[in-house]
């Protein structure tokens, strides 16, 4: 039992205290996992990130739960993701209830403009840092514009693109690979 | 009770397909936001601006208040645990069951083809955000907010900075609050 609290309260802390997730939080899990617990080794968490990476899911979520069942086996990956869920659910229960109340105040509001500016730009950022990593080959620039008219100007589901680029991936990656070795 | 197991279903749904972590919820809760009368545009764009400047993973907080925003405190929880089953199961399937997964030849194909198209569902998504923040969405017309878009031109240009790259995301987040309340955007 005890272990598995342990497990809850080092992704509690890590949740807790990383801000935007995903690689942000990779010096923290770092960190806790590898310097400070002896959990898991470097590349152990590289791998995870990995796998983390091209599965479906929030990818803390996807490492907490991956490193919590290597640990500890399936309750343990359990425990791990709670800890890493808690603090989110926390922190922004409170603020989105009493947010709402304060919604009118002068200032809050002129702050909130000025956030999200940077949000804007943090994330206009994270496309451009996306679009260098995946648009390795001209056909994936294709399906890229391809993709993004459809999201812009269609009403096809998310979710129906996503499983078609699994799809397009499968059939033309080969040839791409084939082109490429020529 | 109904509208529980909608919600739940729905976040079960983005957890399953969200490739990408994060920024790939997002596209997703676009889609929400059209389907249903939970939130509307200009409330997800709140809720992205509060999940960016709160600690946590960014795709747990937009879930989290989404779930808040459509039923309350216990629609946070449920919404939050409709996201992250989908990843407990899989996960614990591929650590249990797949060696190597990432190294199959067929993951690997078909992520040459998402990689791409998450990255245009993410700029389409964000481009979406960017035109509920930086205008006032007014009848027919777009009123710019020229002092906001002046703002997030300037720090995405210094974002592109390489030795302003190491400073912490929070750092620009409360800079830009103080700007905004100083300059009363």
């Amino acid at each position: 039992m005890k272990q598995y609290f342990e497990l809850f309260w080092a992704f509690f802390r890590i949740g807790g205290l990383t801000f935007g997730g995903g690689l942000s939080m990779l010096p923290m899990l770092k960190y806790e996992l590898v310097e400070k617990k002896n959990w898991v080794t470097e590349e152990e968490l590289l791998d995870c990130y990995a796998i983390g990476q091209c599965t479906p899911g929030i990818i803390a979520v996807n490492t907490a739960t991956f490193v919590g069942y290597k640990k500890c086996g399936i309750a343990g990956g359990i425990f791990s993701t709670l800890g890493m869920v808690a603090p989110s659910l926390v922190i922004i229960t409170t603020i989105a209830l009493f947010l709402e109340q304060f919604m009118g105040n002068k200032w809050l509001g002129h702050a909130l403009m000025g956030v999200r500016a940077v949000v804007c730009a943090l994330m206009l950022n994270t496309v451009l840092a996306l679009a260098k990593k995946s648009l390795i080959s001209p056909l994936c620039i294709v399906w890229c514009v391809f993709i993004f008219l459809l999201a812009m100007f269609t009403e096809v589901p998310t979710i129906l693109l996503v499983v078609m680029s699994g799809v397009f991936g499968i059939l033309f990656n080969g040839y791409a690979k084939g082109r490429k070795s020529e | 009770m109904k509208e529980l197991f909608l919600l739940f279903g729905e976040f079960f749904k983005i957890g399953l397909f969200a490739v990408g972590g994060g920024p790939a919820t997002l596209p997703f809760l676009m889609d929400l936001t059209e389907k249903y009368d939970w939130f509307t545009m200009k409330q997800l764009t709140n809720m992205v601006a509060i999940s960016e400047s709160t600690p946590g993973p960014l795709g747990l907080n937009m879930a989290t208040y989404a779930g808040v925003q459509t039923m309350g405190v216990f629609g946070g929880a449920v919404s939050t645990m409709g996201l992250v089953i989908p990843s407990i199961v899989v996960i614990i399937l591929i650590a249990k069951f797949m060696e190597g997964f990432s190294e199959n030849r067929f993951v690997k194909a078909a992520f040459w083809g998402i990689r791409p198209a998450v990255t245009a569902l993410i700029a389409a998504a964000v481009l979406g955000i960017c035109k509920v923040s930086l205008f006032v969405v007014g009848g027919e017309q777009l009123q710019p907010e020229i002092k906001t878009i002046c703002l997030c031109a300037v720090i995405f240009g210094l974002l592109q900075i390489k030795k302003l790259q190491k400073i912490h995301p929070i750092v620009w987040i409360l800079s830009a609050a103080i700007i905004g309340i100083v300059f009363r955007f």
